[in-house]
């Protein structure tokens, strides 16, 4: 395998690394006919992400030496990405990457043309191995939305960078709705801040679910590839299905496409979890559109609650609650591909329609690299 | 009891955002106290504070454009909430380009302060954030521990130099008196004497002395200094030309010498908690010391008052 990038892609290249690096700790790098794929997974098997850079990315790209079988091979992470590490460095002095891959030599090599005649090269060690699949079909997936990165990156902006997992819905008036997940926790004193950030249907160039579905998944993960999607200042889409069912994640360009495949929280996670108060827990997470925009007209807000004179205590658990809807796991509607098969990935070649399990569940989310298997 | 208030002003916005900020970085938790005309940031003078307390203090109609409260009854028109500081400020942020804020007094769940903010956006359509910001409402019996500190007549009260300066100043001073340990104590012991074959460490001790003592020491010629002082090294920054404004009690202090210095040695670290509050320069700075008991400083920020006390170093 050879391949040449240059100029301003070497810095996307760059950039694509970074956002895998938030994923997992190996690279699988697998040249196909069809483009360079740059793929991970995460160590619990809950999340995947793949990057494909088709042949016109590069300025010279040769998936295998003519007779030879394709090569696959698996990288350290951390190795991959310390070529890259510098994305200033990249920008201002990369002219020129070149990758190379030679069944005969056991080191991939990343050869850096820079300015000045300066050439870095980096013999990485790697492993053979079988291909990376994941199973997941963005067709299948009933409800979906796309919108321009930007818009998401503003979506994201309120919640502290150290959440780890968010929520996300349909409210009322279709309002989409991002509230900030926290797992209930035995001990109730010790509360977390909720954020919620709600947005209108006008901001997403599409939006097509119901209110009241609502998905939890990881948002750390998820900003890996917003802040890619953002740079490269494309539109994002998000499929999801039922809570449990994994989430895809796809951005598309004629030069690449990435998908970041994220298990949610299924509804049997986030009860097994409530072990104290069975009656303040809600079966899915609970969201309340605080929108409806109206003209701004304080002493009629309707999304009103009063404290009730409290004297010693603060157990208000039975004083009026929010209205608010309540999100009923409830008969999937029928799974349409319909209306947004304009927005068909076809990801991989490979890819195969299938059912992961849920995020916490013991067997792997993805299809391992399976044995004996070209 | 209720609560609701509402800021459209962008620059008072942004100066309740920047109020927020320095009670953030002062008190990890603090009480909010409402009631009809004021807002009070609260820190009682707690073992766990470190004895140090704060009162910051601001005038609602300076800042709200519809401010409407219910106290506990109608005899005790207040409300007292304890939160995590910080959280109020990470809400406040986000605050930064809205067209309007609003904080209610709710209960979803569990209590909590509601702040609510209407973002500027490119498209038609609104966008709002919201932050439940969790809160403990503070019980009437317990509201006796947090009214506004009396001040003792100081012994000195002195204008402070520019707080930026200071803070620089009492960094450095941290920073050497970490290194310079006035005294290192290092037993090291051994299970067999004589026998080091078998030999196995008894802890390490080190005795450290006055390592975070700071002096503060100022006199009514407009000078103060700053201390530390360890074993090996004594390191002093003056400041002259401050400026002292009229005491109180003036007849008292009638014959004392106008040169003598009152000090007090208090821990450095909690003198460098309140500097790095302080972010921008306040209108106006005083610092009045109790000899050998304690430090209050007494800071007017535009229009809101601040009041850190700092002990006396036991």
């Amino acid at each position: 395998m050879k391949c040449l990038v240059t100029g301003g892609n070497v810095k996307v290249l760059g950039k694509a690394v970074h956002s895998l690096s938030r994923i997992g700790d190996e690279l699988y790098l697998e040249p196909l006919e069809d483009g360079l794929s740059l793929r991970t997974v995460n160590s619990s098997r809950s999340a995947y992400a793949c990057f494909l850079f088709a042949p016109l990315f590069f300025q010279q790209y040769q998936a295998a030496t003519p007779g030879q079988d394709l090569l696959r091979c698996k990288i350290l992470m951390k190795s991959f990405l310390s070529v890259f590490r510098s994305l200033a460095m990249l920008e201002k002095t990369v002219e020129k990457c070149c990758i190379s891959l030679n069944g005969r030599s056991s080191r991939l090599v990343v050869q850096l043309h820079c300015k000045f005649g300066v050439r870095k090269t980096h013999n990485l060690s790697f492993q053979d191995c079988e291909s990376l699949q994941a199973v997941f079909d963005p067709a299948s997936c009933p409800h979906m939305l796309r919108a321009p990165a930007r818009v998401l990156g503003e979506a994201v902006l309120p919640f502290s960078p150290a959440l780890a997992e968010v929520t996300l819905g349909i409210g009322r008036g279709r309002r989409v709705i991002l509230r900030s997940y926290h797992e209930e926790e035995a001990d109730s004193t010790a509360k977390a801040m909720v954020t919620e950030m709600c947005l209108g249907e006008e901001d997403f160039q599409q939006l097509q679910a119901q209110e009241g579905v609502a998905i939890t998944f990881c948002l750390k993960e998820f900003r890996g590839l917003l802040s890619f999607a953002e740079s490269a200042n494309l539109n994002l889409s998000i499929h999801f299905d039922a809570p449990g069912r994994p989430a895809i994640f796809t951005i598309k360009d004629s030069l690449l496409d990435g998908h970041f495949v994220l298990a949610t929280l299924s509804d049997t996670d986030s009860h097994s979890q409530d072990l104290g108060s069975p009656e303040r827990h809600q079966p899915v997470p609970q969201l309340q559109a605080h929108s409806t925009p109206h003209p701004d007209d304080f002493a009629n807000d309707d999304i009103d609650s009063y404290m009730i004179a409290m004297e010693t205590t603060i157990g208000n658990e039975g004083s009026r609650v929010l209205p608010s809807i309540s999100l009923s796991p409830g008969p999937q509607p029928p799974k349409s591909p319909g209306p947004h098969s304009e927005e068909e990935d076809e990801a991989e070649p490979s890819t195969v329609p299938g059912t992961p399990p849920p995020k916490k569940g013991p067997s792997p989310v993805l299809a391992e690299d399976s044995e004996g298997e070209g | 009891m209720k609560f609701r208030a509402k800021i459209v002003d962008g620059a008072c916005l942004n100066h309740f955002t920047r109020i927020s900020n320095m009670i953030a970085k002062l008190a990890k938790t603090c009480t909010l106290r409402i009631s009809p005309d004021k807002l009070n940031f609260i820190l009682c003078d707690k073992l766990a504070n470190g004895g140090v307390s704060m009162w910051c203090e601001l005038e609602q109609e300076n800042f709200f454009n519809e401010f409407q409260m219910e106290g506990v009854s109608a005899e005790n028109n207040e409300i007292y909430l304890e939160l995590t500081s910080e959280n109020l400020s990470r809400a406040l942020k986000t605050a930064q380009n809205a067209r309007a804020l609003k904080i209610k007094l709710t209960n979803k769940h569990f209590p909590c302060l509601t702040v609510s903010v209407e973002l500027l956006s490119m498209s038609s359509s609104s966008r709002i954030v919201t932050h439940d910001i969790p809160i403990k409402v503070i019980p009437r019996k317990l509201w006796k521990d947090l009214q506004e500190p009396v001040v003792p007549d100081p012994d000195v009260s002195i204008y402070l130099p520019v707080l930026k300066t200071m803070k620089s100043v009492v960094e450095k001073m941290k920073n050497i008196s970490n290194h310079l340990l006035g005294f290192i104590h290092l037993k090291v012991g051994t299970k067999y004497p004589g026998d080091f074959s078998h030999f196995s460490f008894n802890p390490i001790v080190l005795t450290i002395r006055g390592q975070f003592s700071q002096v503060i020491e100022a006199n009514l010629d407009g000078e103060l200094n700053l201390k530390i002082e360890t074993e090996l090294v004594c390191v002093t920054t003056h400041f002259k030309d401050l400026g002292n404004p009229p005491l109180a009690s003036e007849s008292t202090h009638e014959d004392r010498n106008v040169e003598h210095m009152a000090e007090v040695h208090i821990d450095i670290r909690k003198l460098l908690q309140f500097l790095a509050g302080q972010q921008v320069n306040p209108t106006k700075a005083l610092c009045n010391i109790v000899n050998n008991k304690m430090v209050h400083f007494d800071l007017l920020h535009e229009d809101v008052s601040l009041q850190y006390f700092i002990p006396a170093l036991s």
